[in-house]
């Protein structure tokens, strides 16, 4: 079995009286796409900022590549490999696209405290920069205002950054939503090259993306896990299909 | 639009040294244009706190307080070599600056502009308590800041174009700072500061390296201040000299250093002007900024880009 990357344990997090992750407990290996699937409001993306840092959970443990990061700032764990996307695109829209990239690459590429070089300029930055972006088919927009983009080129975008910070994790937090058929196609044809070099958790309404892309599923319901497995495992389960399912694959 | 950034500020530095010999050369005229060009640097200073890392200072007048201070501490001690007194008071005010700077960014939005406001007022009544300094009546400075042993700067002209040097000297650095790698993750923190996270940076080390940067620059333009009226009172670091600071930057816009440039520029003169023709002028220049500023959402600088 190959390494675990990934290990949520016994997770809990309630704003108020809302629970919104209800004693969640997760593993995800190494070259594996974990996706996570729920209805609306189950607590998907309270748990990605539980495990990217923007969330400090009330109680639990997240354990990346077998060391616990739970208390580490957001900037920390990004520095240790963990990158995510946000549901709701966020870029630096006064920056060019290439410019977004190349910001992910400094962060990981030397000191930033350099006061004087013109970082435009900076060959290995850009170079580096261009890849990711070639990786997700944004090359010929490299130059463009990231505020001028189409909503699909800012998801590939998104993913450009995620990928240039040369993450070991990445945590997608549906990165289809808003995006055209054709660009959807696109962007599943991408994220099922990139599963051979990275763990992927991946938060998806899209179910035949899903199916298409997860080597497992883990069903989230009122901020708990109500069922885990394979493809056949998930599609079979009953509870599943009640909670969630039901109406979509019918 | 990369040249009106450096475009616009060449032609006021070219201006400005033109000027001594196109009528402007008196007394009057000289006095007029080393303040603008102080607050010029002052206003850049801040500009990189506002514009830059995203912070609304209102506590900069400390800044060159402390290296207006710094010039009157040395003076007392006899010691008005340049050499010593320029580096001491910059890093008087990047010392004060990175201090206070620890706490206040630790702090966002209204909270930070409370903290700065609070240190701005704390060096304002330590000044006014220092009696061997003259304590509120302020202190007149013995002499003039000397360079190797020489009273150069006491030459009128000579003042004028070592503030000119020195206002293109803040301009060149701040510009080039935020050009740099340290300036693209600052842009960065200050227009999605969860982004800048996302990938890696600490804000708060950039924002407070910057802050002591502005801090030290400050300092210098306080050097200045002092020298120019030979004088210097806690009245320099009242919280409306904050108050006027960031209102040039945001007047002239907060996307550079040219913005703050031009903000200061404009600010000293108009001020000049109004008090030129009628004694309420201030009932004229408080309402006439707020339409500036209501009316150019992206200060003076970009006011070209609309027409
Ligand atoms: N900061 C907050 N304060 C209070 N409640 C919150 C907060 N953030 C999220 N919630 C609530 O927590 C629940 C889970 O939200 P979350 O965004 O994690 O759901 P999700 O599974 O990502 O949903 P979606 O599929 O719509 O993106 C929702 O009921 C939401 O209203
Ligand atoms: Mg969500």
């Amino acid at each position: 079995m190959a390494e675990l990357l990934l290990e949520l344990r016994n997770l809990r997090k309630s704003f108020g009286g809302l629970v919104v992750t209800d004693d969640v407990s997760l593993d995800l290996r190494q070259g594996e796409i974990h996706a996570l699937i729920g209805p609306n409001g189950a607590g998907k993306t309270t748990l990605i900022h539980q495990i990217s840092g923007t969330l400090a959970p009330d109680s639990g443990h997240v354990i990346f590549a077998g060391e616990e990061v739970t208390r580490l700032s957001m900037a920390r764990r990004a520095r240790r490999g963990l990158a995510r996307s946000f549901q709701i695109t966020s870029i630096v829209a006064g920056f060019s696209a290439i410019e977004n990239v190349a910001l992910a690459v400094q962060a990981r590429s030397g000191s930033s405290f350099r006061f004087f070089r013109p970082v435009g300029t900076e060959a290995s930055l850009n170079g580096q920069a261009m890849e990711a972006l070639a990786e997700v088919g944004l090359e010929h927009r490299a130059a463009a205002p990231a505020a001028v983009l189409s909503h699909g080129e800012k998801r590939q975008l998104e993913l450009a950054i995620a990928l240039a910070m040369q993450p070991r994790l990445l945590l997608l937090d549906e990165p289809l939503v808003g995006t055209g058929a054709e660009e959807a196609e696109r962007l599943i044809r991408i994220l099922g090259g990139l599963r051979a070099r990275y763990g992927i958790l991946l938060i998806e309404h899209d179910m035949p993306a899903v199916f298409a892309l997860a080597d497992r599923i883990s069903v989230l319901a009122q901020g708990r896990v109500i069922a885990t497995g394979t493809k056949d495992e998930i599609r079979a389960n009953p509870i599943v299909r009640d909670a969630y399912l039901g109406e979509e694959e019918a | 639009m990369r040249w009106r950034e450096t475009a616009v500020p060449l032609a006021i530095f070219l201006a400005l040294a033109a000027a001594p010999f196109l009528g402007f050369g008196q007394g009057h005229s000289l006095t007029l244009l080393a303040r603008a060009m102080i607050f010029g640097m002052a206003a850049i200073s801040l500009s990189l706190i506002v514009g830059g890392a995203g912070l609304i200072s209102l506590g900069h007048a400390a800044m060159l307080g402390v290296g207006a201070y710094a010039v009157v501490v040395l003076d007392h001690a006899r010691i008005t070599e340049a050499w010593m007194v320029i580096p001491i008071a910059i890093a008087a005010s990047a010392a004060f600056a990175a201090v206070t700077g620890a706490i206040a960014i630790r702090t966002s939005g209204v909270h930070f502009i409370m903290i700065t406001l609070a240190f701005g007022q704390m060096a304002f009544f330590a000044t006014s308590s220092l009696a061997i300094y003259g304590g509120d009546d302020g202190y007149t400075l013995y002499s003039r800041t000397e360079l190797f042993g020489s009273r150069a700067l006491e030459g009128r002209l000579f003042f004028h174009f070592t503030c000119l040097a020195l206002l293109i000297l803040c301009w060149g650095l701040v510009q080039a700072l935020l050009l740099s790698r340290f300036g693209r993750v600052l842009r960065a923190i200050s227009e999605n500061e969860t982004r800048a996270r996302a990938v890696g940076f600490e804000p708060y080390r950039y924002r407070l390296v910057a802050y002591a940067i502005a801090g030290a620059i400050g300092g210098l333009a306080g050097v200045l201040l002092a020298n120019g009226t030979e004088f210097v009172a806690p009245a320099y670091l009242t919280w409306q000299r904050s108050g006027d600071l960031l209102f040039m930057v945001i007047l002239g816009g907060t996307a550079g250093p040219h913005g703050a440039l031009m903000g200061a520029l404009a600010f000293i003169l108009i001020e000049e002007w109004l008090a030129h023709l009628t004694e309420h002028w201030r009932l004229i220049f408080g309402p006439l900024l707020i339409l500036c500023v209501y009316f150019l959402r992206g200060g003076i600088a970009g006011l070209p880009r609309r027409g």
